[in-house]
């Protein structure tokens, strides 16, 4: 490069003599050929600049391992991360409508019995301050078994609806993980973005350029439909089996 | 019966303790991560540990080798709690000496059997 440039300012300048020499003589064809010759010599000065920038960036980009990282970021983990977040959609749906679905069909088992409930205390009032007839009595009796008899199955039912609610809640566990990988994410484009900012805006500051990856992670959270590990297991029964393979 | 569930998720940790309740099993203590958990099952007596696998701090699979290690701790069950469903994951976990393994998201049936599973055991080899 310095070589070049050398040169080159020996070219100009040996074109600065003879065009001044060719004003003075008076020869002005000779005068435009100098300041065409002058003129092409700076041209070729500033492509050999731009290809100089041209290399450098390239370099830099390659040192900062930019292009590769950009295009999987844009290829693999972006779409990845959509996917993560639709599935984060339908497991809280999931969770909302099999909370819904429990309270509905537990209110009216609750009303069931809240209504023998109270046609029953109403007739013992009677029946305590001696207000009831012997049929009455009888039809009372009657109630009361019928009472007993619904309980037992109806606080069943209710208390099945009470876990179904109780386990709907762990989809805050499963999203959350996955939540926690977007960001994750996120942070890494983040980085990447603030890292060609810093490229284009001033080339020689490489102080950054060999930052550390973020090391592989081993743990993968829950597995999210479509993007399943090739060595992950789909249900409980498997990792059972795998375990009894293993003597357990 | 003193049981100890680690889990990051706190949520998770009530679902658990509902469900050992429903169990049964009344005592138990809650932390967060392997860091927070060691303590607690180094100075407490605690009969039973179910853990959550991927926890920042301490992993789980790091809480259960650190247990193995423990000279008193050493034969404390253990059972992992995890979305971790990857077959390696498994075997790495069962060489670490893990006493059942459970896949979130997982049902109040299958966590009540591993948990019967893993006392039968005990009990049958006493």
């Amino acid at each position: 490069m310095a070589l070049n440039e050398s040169i080159l300012s020996e070219r100009c300048l040996e074109q600065a003599r003879g065009l001044v020499s060719s004003i003075e003589g008076g020869n002005e064809d000779q005068a435009i050929d100098h300041l065409r010759e002058i003129s092409r010599l700076n041209e070729t000065k500033m492509f050999q600049e731009i290809g100089r920038l041209t290399r450098e960036l390239h370099d830099t980009l390659v040192g900062f391992g930019t292009e590769a990282e950009i295009s999987t970021l844009a290829e693999n983990d972006i779409p990845d991360a959509r996917e993560r977040l639709s599935h984060v959609i339908n497991v809280t749906d999931q969770a909302a409508h099999k909370t819904l679905a429990a309270v509905e069909e537990a209110i009216p088992v609750c009303k069931e019995l809240e209504e023998s409930a109270s046609k029953i205390e109403h007739q013992w009032k009677r029946f305590i301050s001696r207000d009831l007839s012997a049929d009455e009595f009888r039809e009372l009796s009657r109630e009361i078994g019928g009472h007993l008899e619904i309980s037992s199955d109806r606080y069943t039912k209710i208390k099945a609806h009470l876990n179904d609610i109780l386990m709907a809640q762990d989809f805050q566990d499963i999203t959350g993980q996955i939540i926690r990988r977007v960001i994750g994410l996120v942070q890494d484009v983040e980085d990447k973005l603030v890292g060609l900012i810093k490229l284009s805006g001033c080339l020689e500051d490489d102080s950054n350029k060999r930052e550390s990856k973020p090391a592989e992670k081993v743990l993968e959270g829950p597995q999210v439909p479509g993007k399943e590990s090739a060595t992950a297991l789909r249900s409980q029964d498997e990792v059972d089996d795998l375990l009894s393979s293993l003597g357990f | 019966m003193k049981i100890l569930i680690v889990d990051d998720f706190s949520t998770m940790r009530r679902i658990i303790k509902n469900l050992l309740r429903d169990l049964g099993f009344n005592n138990t203590s809650e932390a967060d991560d392997g860091n927070t958990a060691l303590p607690m099952l180094q100075a407490g007596d605690f009969d039973f540990l179910v853990t959550d696998w991927n926890m920042p701090g301490m992993e789980g699979i790091d809480l259960l080798r650190a247990v193995r290690a423990d000279e008193k701790l050493a034969n404390l069950p253990v059972l992992l709690v995890t979305a971790e469903a990857k077959k390696e994951q498994i075997v790495e976990a069962a060489q670490a000496g893990v006493n059942g393994y459970v896949v979130k998201p997982f049902n109040a049936a299958t966590l009540k059997e591993k948990i019967e599973k893993i006392f039968e055991r005990i009990e049958a080899s006493q």
